[in-house]
């Protein structure tokens, strides 16, 4: 006898509506149910950040929510940074002029977690940027570029008073 | 054809769709039918399994298979899974089934697998498999393991040694006879591992008219894996296809073949739908190979000048259960040890011993990390007895820049000797301490004495072995669309192979970079391959690109000659045309050439050329090509609390010729980041009875954006004179150096205090230990 | 990882939440999950119901009433946080929230998921301890207060009934020219605690100690309030010799050990650590006096 219950939420501005099980994970719906394969999962216990995406704004480990809990709410993830025609968000274009990448696992999680610094913070210190992505572990590069994308992108969105 | 796009740095080709989450990692493959798989797996590091009973499994609604090994079909009861490095030094290969069947030999070996709906539901199912345990006795020392009293780590073997050989070269014994000073260290590694993002997984299909199997795979050769599966499954060449599609590091263990992908693809034929079996974090730290855990009982003899007589002494080295790579990682480690100092008299011995935890291979650095660690260790000791600077130490000991190529004496595990290419050891120092401001260090530190703080710095030189054979090779094709495509066998997990090989094919042709593009690991798509570890891809994979492309060139050439009567030596190629030079108007396009290439019914091939553009070439290297660096590490200790900043941290780092600048910082950069883990955090620690107490990542600590510093990274380029364009690997170097340079610093720190450093990593526990009653600082 | 079934409840009032926990056995509350969810993914904990806290309404804020700063047990970390009230009133907390999790676990988090879960490492439990803070439980029974030490039982052990959920902790603010300070010693910034001290002091007009509160978190399996060091800074003027009296009273406190960390090693850091928190207290004292 399965736990069920019906579904409905905002992920990146678009409505869905699902039957699901009640345990199941936000980041298994996300991935599994909608298609959007973006958000990673790399531990299921909340250290990585893999799964990170923000709910109503706030960054949160998607591996640590049930999806039922996400029903009335708005979610926005990796693949809503981008402008509808494609176009990347300053963050992205950043990280990708910066080499900021290399596997890019961790990275839809990293871009979320800093989305939401920068859309509160447009001045963040190499300090502040190093101490907010302590909640999401990169393997492969050191973390510097990603600050060095950052920084550009900060300075970028300064200058043009656009949204994260 | 000047190189436009070799040296320069470009952006990725793999980002914009990393960027937008459109990346397709093995987990984001979704086959219609698809069901998914769970392990049951040995809850002791050492059983004798006397029964599994999977009745309650099986009867669970969603669930559609559960196999154990008696269950397995053929020939997955008679074959083990194959030791892909063998060497006749290996008295003791075990390796494992499929799946466990009277004996579980480390905890989480598979023994059981259960594929339903959902993995929720296998997950629900696998909970109810009983197992019937008689735990025996476990070993769980290296060190202990090899003494006669010690338990078995397998029932039926005679001991837990599972080779012994030696590393050695010149005389140690008269060396050590009559030198003037001989000081002896041991020194441990602890375990650790590798840890990418992404966990390990398979999507494993069978097409049942084809009688061939299709899997998806995350690993680091999908060539390899393909060997490894005809030779466990007993299959033809056309049997099994691999893929390895977007993969979130590897770093080494994914370069090996495990239990549970010959036991997903036989799940899959036997149901006749896609299986999928996504490894979770708790299985990665159970199921995963590891590395390090080893202890080195080691001398050195020097004369009165600092200067090296001799090294020698053994290893001991925790294998694991399992040897499913031979004896390569010690035997890397133990040839490293030279490194790029002269080294008239080495010997040593090496013991691998068999433990009950999980399989050791080559985790970044594959062993060279150990090696540099035990050097420069000993160079520390010998600059402390003897007072002097340990930059000058080393500086006594160089091998010098007209020594090359250099013979060192010793066999690597290429089976080639050892012989150091090119490199300009002592500049790389130099320029390092520089970049470092190592002189103006002294001040510092007496300065922060002054103030209460504890500041140190370290030193560290590696030599590297880049660019391992025997080959990796590239078929360079431009199709009838005119499209330039790279195949190659090259399985990146983050290394920018799309990017870099794409630049390389790129200057041969005459196009951009982003009009090329790079398929890698599909074995449907190229013969051979080997896979992407041990910082051979640029070199291998690289000069087969290069090769293959000055071969498409000259053959657009010689086609768009015949096809505009021309010479093949007027043409030359520029964004996807061949023209005459200096007749921009007379010019055949890519497409139009290819098209003329492929013939048509009745018409002679041009120039009686054969068919198509394209052409394969597999670049095969005399020997390895030797990377260096040196890295400068500063940190400051708190005593009191033992807990270590890295202030600073400065890399000389010469890899070659550099096919795209910010590819190579960023590898050393996250090198380095390793480094930092394995000197400072990274430590598995297991009970007496092999139990893995760490199993998640609250307790086992990967480096943190607070714990990496900013790394100040300078290159030199020293050509390799060994491949065409003069490439040496770069994947690995800021690894190799970092756990030495960051202990030194730490050592140095603390050197007020007389405490020495004989292990890797060190935690803030370990120092105040160390300290004492120094450690109560203004408490006191 | 994946949890094993449940049913779940998702209540809109205290007394619904109330009434589940009176009907149901096995029963698991979900605050902000960030605990709980890692223990259900890796089944060690399996409740048949789970109730989500989350949509009931009137659990979470930040309130004075009177002279008692009361935080609802569903208060998001993150709140507290970028609280004005909690800057003005127990600034202690926010310097000791910077220690915990991630931005992304304090934006779920709650101060009452952590107060019922009593990791003996929690920064904002210590700080209840510190605070001699207030719970306020609830049940189809009736409400009850409990004061910290009765609340806090054992090793990850509350004394709220199975009935019961904690509805709001309150804490008594001190004077506002008091100093504080909280400090730890963690492998990496967020990870748990090895050992946290918060210390907290007003001095009296002629500079002498006239309060002082220190709360330990690591020695043992709850934060500990060690009286000794505590009276004996009364009536003294702060100096290294009075820091290392009370330091080294801390470092004669007994301490857990386990595979990873000695007992050695947590009283060596109890000590250093009341140290510098008293050090920092009363240097914020000062800052604060002259403003």
């Amino acid at each position: 006898m399965t736990d069920t219950r019906h579904l409905k939420l905002r992920v990146n501005d678009r409505e869905y509506e699902r039957v699901v099980e009640t345990r199941l994970t936000l980041a298994d719906f996300l991935r599994h149910e909608i298609g959007l394969t973006g958000t990673h999962v790399g531990c299921e216990h909340g250290v990585c950040g893999a799964c990170t995406v923000l709910v109503e704004g706030r960054s949160c480990r998607s591996c640590l929510l049930l999806a039922v809990q996400a029903h009335g709410r708005e979610i926005r993830t990796v693949e809503g940074l981008a402008a509808a025609d494609g176009t990347l968000s300053p963050l992205q274009q950043a990280f990708w002029e910066t080499h900021a990448l290399q596997c890019g696992f961790c990275i839809p999680g990293v871009l979320m977690t800093l989305t939401e610094l920068l859309a509160a913070n447009q001045t963040p210190s190499e300090a502040e940027i190093r101490e907010r992505i302590t909640g999401n572990i990169c393997r492969c590069t050191g973390y510097q570029s990603i600050i060095e994308a950052t920084l550009l992108a900060a300075e970028r969105l300064r200058q043009g008073r656009e949204v994260a | 054809m000047g190189a436009k796009w070799l040296g320069a740095t470009v952006k990725r080709k793999e980002d914009p769709a990393l960027l937008t989450g459109k990346g397709h990692f093995v987990d984001d493959i979704h086959l219609p039918g698809t069901l998914h798989a769970a392990f049951v797996r040995s809850a002791h590091a050492h059983a004798r399994i006397r029964g599994v009973d999977t009745s309650a499994a099986r009867a669970m609604p969603g669930v559609h298979l559960v196999l154990t090994f008696a269950d397995l079909p053929q020939p997955l009861r008679t074959n083990s899974l194959p030791l892909l490095v063998p060497h006749p030094a290996i008295t003791q290969g075990f390796m494992p089934y499929a799946l466990a069947s009277n004996e579980a030999s480390y905890a989480g070996e598979p023994l059981a697998v259960v594929v339903a709906d959902s993995r929720y539901i296998a997950e629900d199912a696998a909970a109810l498999v009983a197992v019937d345990y008689e735990p025996l006795p476990a070993v769980c020392d290296c060190v202990a393991a090899i003494e006669p009293v010690s338990p078995v780590a397998h029932a039926n073997a005679s001991s837990n040694i599972a080779a012994q050989f030696t590393v050695n070269h010149g005389d140690c014994h008269a060396a050590f006879a009559d030198a003037p000073h001989v000081f002896g260290e041991r020194i441990f590694l602890h375990r650790g591992g590798a840890f990418f993002m992404e966990c390990r997984g398979i999507v494993a299909t069978h097409d049942a008219v084809l009688d061939a199997f299709t899997i998806y795979l995350s690993s680091q050769g999908s060539h390899r894996i393909k060997r490894a599966m005809l030779d466990v499954l007993d299959l033809h060449d056309n049997q099994m296809r691999v893929i390895t599609p977007d993969v979130g590091g590897g770093f080494g263990p994914k370069g090996a073949f495990y239990p549970e992908y010959p036991t997903i693809a036989v799940s899959a034929k036997l149901l006749g739908r896609p299986v999928k079996w996504i490894e979770d974090r708790h299985e990665n730290f159970l199921a995963t190979h590891q590395e390090r855990d080893q202890c080195w009982d080691v001398e050195i003899a020097v004369d009165g000048e600092a200067k090296i007589r001799g090294l020698r002494g053994r290893l001991i080295h925790d294998a694991g259960a399992f040897v499913p790579w031979g004896i390569v990682l010690p035997w890397i480690a133990a040839t490293t040890v030279p490194g790029p100092y002269v080294l008239p008299n080495y010997k040593m011995d090496i013991v691998v011993a068999l433990t009950n935890k999980i399989s050791t291979t080559p985790v970044r650095g594959a062993g060279r990390p150990q090696g540099v660690f035990v050097m420069e260790r000993l160079m520390d000791r010998v600059a402390r007895e003897l007072e002097l600077d340990p930059a000058e130490v080393r500086r006594r000991n160089f091998i010098m820049p007209e020594q090359m190529p250099y013979q060192v004496g010793i066999i690597f595990r290429d089976g080639r000797p050892v012989i150091y290419d090119s490199g300009d050891y002592p500049a790389s120092q130099t320029k390092a301490l520089e970049a470092a401001d190592y002189a103006g260090f002294a001040a510092r530190q007496a300065e922060a004495r002054r103030q209460g703080r504890y500041l140190g710095i370290g030193i560290s030189n590696s030599v590297e072995g880049t660019g391992l054979g025997p080959y990796e090779g590239a078929t360079v094709r431009i199709s009838e669309t005119g499209k330039v495509v790279v195949y190659t066998g090259a399985t990146p997990q983050g290394q920018s192979h799309k990017t870099t090989l794409a630049q390389i094919a790129a200057d041969s042709l005459g196009i951009s970079y982003e009009d090329v593009t790079v398929a890698t690991a599909d074995t449907a798509n190229i013969a051979f391959g080997m896979g992407s570890f041990a910082a051979r891809t640029a070199v291998n994979a690289g000069s087969s690109v290069h090769l293959a492309a000055v071969a498409v060139a000259e053959k657009i050439r010689q086609v768009a000659g015949e096809m505009m009567e021309v010479s093949p030596g007027d043409l030359e190629l520029r964004e996807g045309f061949a023209q005459v030079r200096g007749v921009p108007g007379l010019r055949r396009s890519f497409r139009e050439i290819a098209v003329k290439a492929v013939g048509m019914p009745g018409f002679s091939m041009a120039g009686g050329l054969p068919p198509g553009l394209e052409n394969t070439a597999y670049f095969t290297p005399e020997q390895s090509t030797y990377a260096n660096g040196t890295h400068i590490a500063e940190v400051e200790v708190d005593i009191e609390t033992g807990q270590v900043s890295i202030l600073r941290y400065t890399v000389l780092h010469d890899c070659g010729r550099m096919i795209n600048p910010a590819v190579v910082y960023g590898q050393v950069v996250g090198g380095v980041a390793h480094g930092v883990g394995n000197a400072l955090f990274e430590r598995l620690v297991y009970d007496d009875h092999a139990q893995p107490l760490s199993v998640n990542f609250g307790d086992y600590f990967l480096p943190l954006a607070t714990d990496v510093p900013h790394v100040d990274v300078h290159h030199t380029e020293t050509p390799s004179p060994l491949n065409p364009l003069g490439l040496k690997g770069a994947g690995e170097g800021g690894t190799i150096a970092a756990i030495a340079a960051i202990i030194a610093a730490v050592e140095n720190a603390l050197s007020p205090f007389g405490v020495t450093i004989a292990e890797a990593p060190i935690s803030p526990q370990r120092i105040v230990e160390l300290l004492g009653d120094a450690a109560l600082g203004r408490t006191r | 990882m994946k949890p094993a079934s449940f049913t779940y409840h998702d209540p809109v009032s205290i007394g619904d939440v109330a009434d589940l926990l009176c009907r149901h056995e096995n029963a698991r509350l979900l605050a902000g999950g960030q605990s709980l969810m890692p223990m259900m993914n890796f089944r060690l904990v399996t409740p048949d119901h789970l109730i989500d806290l989350n949509r009931v309404e009137g659990l979470a804020g930040i309130e004075t009433r009177g002279n008692v700063l009361r935080f609802g047990a569903m208060t998001r970390q993150r709140d507290i946080e970028l609280s004005a009230q909690v800057k003005q009133f127990c600034p202690v907390m926010q310097e000791a929230l910077r220690h915990v999790g991630h931005c992304q676990t304090r934006n779920r988090g709650t101060i009452g998921g952590s107060l019922c879960h009593l990791d003996p490492s929690a920064e904002l439990v210590n700080i209840t301890a510190l605070h001699d803070g207030t719970l306020h439980a609830a049940s189809r029974r009736g409400a009850r207060r409990l004061e910290f030490t009765e609340f806090a039982t054992g090793y990850m052990s509350n004394a709220l009934e199975p009935d019961e959920l904690l509805v709001a902790v309150g804490l008594t603010p001190w004077s506002p020219h008091h100093g504080y300070a909280f400090v730890e010693v963690a492998r990496r910034l967020g990870d748990y605690a090895i050992v946290g001290v918060s210390a907290q002091v007003e001095l009296d007009r002629h500079g002498a100690i006239r309060r002082a509160a220190l709360a330990i978190s690591g020695l043992e399996t709850t934060p500990v309030r060690p009286a000794l060091a505590e009276r004996g800074l009364l009536g003294q003027e702060p100096s290294p010799a009075i820091f290392r009296a009370a330091a080294a009273e801390v470092g004669k406190l007994g301490a857990m050990s386990d595979a990873y960390v000695t007992a050695a090693y947590r009283q060596h850091l109890g000590r250093i650590l009341t140290y510098r928190a008293l050090e920092r207290a009363v240097a914020r004292s000062y800052e604060r006096m002259k403003v």
